[in-house]
């Protein structure tokens, strides 16, 4: 099956009838396959994020999607699939930060911490190395970095919803003693919930995710749709099957919605999905203020009250 | 001894040792208060917001230092005004950044396509903001660079032992009256400076590891916070002075990556010596005793 490269400026722009505009862009054969991918990438990076909103564990989440950037800077340089290198770098990434102790007190420790963004930086680092190797167009540098939908094949979508699936079916059987030990740690413990093997499970399951969403928005804008869907959904509602099902449409609203606008504007696709993602959350954040104003503030946060009350 | 003064030999490296040494210096020290107070995370978020600052200073032909400062600091303000209550928590601070962070790719790409009609430099400016190039900066930026990072390490230095005691133990500080509101925005400010200044050093997505490595293995070394303070600095300051060596001595290294692989190196380094030091006697690490009561 080959791509259909039709020049983008023979096509009209978006005209009175959206139905007709829908129609021009699917005819289109890497539309079609970056609607596909983006599917996958919401679905995943809803469900995940939601469980990463969860416990709180969004500094880890952001550290393991943006290590994804020097494994694609390496697997180009060393000219192999940069899908695998988007896997290879996270995956590392979340077997390196396993290796951490964690403060018995359940929040991250700042050592913890500490460790957490010297890997990231540090990753960053290797792969400008990388890329000083590689010497190639800056342009492939910004494609890692803040994405690009043009160019998913088949085989891609084939490799993503794969990868999807595994993620998924693991997140599934993790899903019920992870929610536990998440939102009563002393009691899951004193049950023989094995939190440890979890939190680590859990971490590759991030690691995964991150390496899949990078290859569409790109290293730098994974979090987007791993923290916005789900952080959003966690301000309508406090129940698991329900808000899971609220991330997995806003995600999926926000991706396609801004795949439909980025293919009729001269904008990178990751201004769209940032930019759609967030006004999402600020319209659930205000949602709930209102609903809480409205109430007379009896009840003003379904948020659960776990883990972290920071200094 | 010519070989010990290579540093003098081209301008361009008296500036980056100038500058880096300044930089090095105020990211060591403000980069363990931000470890001690738990706010790596918000260091993070600065880095690229710093990105986006200078990108959108381009894209709309100002100077990229006005964008550079102006954003981090009104960010960092932003997040001093949300941690006002309870602590600023992760998700929002995830949301605001992952979104700025699509401004600014929008930016970037506004500026390598109104730059590529007339030379296209954009592309190349845009990457040296992301992975720093410190090799690049002229006598009179580097002169600049030192004088705020110096500035900066003062005022750190002047309100480190009420900022400290902040730090740890926020309600007896409080008790004994100190102003710790006020520490906490002054603090964020100085953060949100430094980030800045760093960004020309060692690029926006790489200053938290200037930040986070040389206080994290300080951390490690030992437990009295200010002594700590200063090897955070010491051990920030070195690794500059070491990395900028091997970038000048193999070229193929980029600089930011010579600085911040001699910063990991060292806080890998302190993980294999507490280790081999608990094997060699029971007692626990000091820091450790700290860290982590068992």
């Amino acid at each position: 099956m080959t791509t259909i490269h039709l020049p983008l400026a023979t096509l009209s722009g978006p005209g009175a009838n959206p139905i007709d505009d829908v129609r021009q862009m699917l005819a289109l054969h890497f539309m079609v396959n970056a609607f596909r991918a983006g599917a996958v990438v919401a679905v995943l990076g809803a469900v995940i994020g939601w469980f990463m909103v969860l416990r709180r564990q969004s500094f880890v989440g952001h550290t393991l999607a943006v290590v994804s950037f020097p494994g694609a800077a390496a697997a180009l340089w060393l000219g192999v699939s940069v899908t695998s290198g988007y896997f290879a770098g996270s995956i590392a990434a979340a077997l390196v930060i396993a290796l951490v102790p964690r403060s018995p007190s359940g929040r991250a420790g700042s050592q913890e911490s500490a460790v957490i963004g010297t890997v990231q930086a540090f990753a960053l680092a290797t792969g400008a190395l990388f890329v000083s190797l590689y010497g190639g167009f800056l342009d492939s540098i910004t494609g890692l970095l803040f994405g690009s939908f043009l160019g998913v094949s088949d085989g891609q979508v084939v490799t993503l919803a794969v990868v999807a699936v595994v993620v998924l079916a693991t997140m599934a059987a993790l899903a019920r003693p992870l929610f536990f030990a998440t939102v009563d740690r002393e009691v899951a413990s004193a049950r023989g919930v094995p939190e440890r093997a979890l939190s680590v499970t859990f971490l590759l399951v991030l690691g995964c995710t991150a390496a899949e969403v990078s290859q569409i928005t790109g290293s730098l804008l994974v979090f987007a749709l791993l923290v916005m869907p789900a952080a959003a959904a966690q301000q309508l509602t406090a129940r698991p099957v329900l808000g899971l099902c609220v991330a997995v449409a806003l995600g999926l609203a926000v991706v396609w919605l801004s795949l439909g606008v980025a293919f009729y504007s001269t904008w990178p696709v990751g201004f769209f999905v940032s930019s759609f993602g967030f006004a999402a959350y600020l319209a659930a954040a205000g949602a709930r203020w209102a609903g809480a104003r409205w109430r007379g503030g009896v009840r003003s946060a379904p948020v659960f009250t776990v883990g972290v009350t920071g200094p | 001894m010519t070989a010990t003064f290579f540093i003098f030999a081209h301008p361009f490296l008296e500036s980056a040792f100038g500058a880096g040494t300044a930089i090095a210096l105020v990211s060591g020290l403000v980069g363990y208060v931000v470890v001690l107070r738990g706010q790596v995370f918000a260091g993070d978020a600065l880095s690229h917001v710093a990105f986006t600052g200078a990108l959108a200073a381009l894209a709309f032909g100002v100077d990229l230092r006005v964008g550079l400062y102006g954003g981090c600091v009104a960010f960092a303000l932003l997040l001093a005004a949300l941690g006002r209550r309870g602590g600023a928590d992760d998700t929002v601070i995830g949301s605001m950044f992952a979104w700025v962070l699509g401004l600014g790719a929008l930016f970037l790409s506004l500026f390598t396509t109104s730059s590529s009609g007339t030379g296209g430099s954009g592309g190349t400016t845009g990457v040296n903001v992301l992975f720093g190039s410190i090799l690049g900066l002229s006598g009179g930026q580097a002169l600049a660079d030192a004088v705020v990072s110096l500035a900066v390490g003062a005022v750190l230095v002047a309100v480190a032992r009420p900022l400290v005691f902040a730090s740890l133990d926020p309600a007896v500080a409080v008790s004994r009256g100190v102003p710790v509101r006020a520490l906490s925005y002054g603090f964020f400010v100085l953060l949100g400076v430094t980030a800045g200044v760093a960004t020309q050093a060692v690029g926006a997505l790489l200053l938290l590891g200037l930040l986070a490595a040389p206080a994290g293995a300080a951390q490690r070394l030992t437990a009295r916070p200010f002594r700590a303070l200063w090897l955070s600095a010491a051990i920030a300051v070195g690794s500059m002075w070491v990395g900028l060596t091997v970038t000048y001595l193999v070229p193929t290294v980029p600089p930011s990556f010579g600085i911040l692989g001699v910063a990991t190196s060292v806080y890998l380094g302190t993980f294999v010596w507490s280790g081999l030091a608990r094997r060699r006697s029971d007692r626990p690490h000091p820091a450790h005793a700290v860290m982590w009561p068992a």
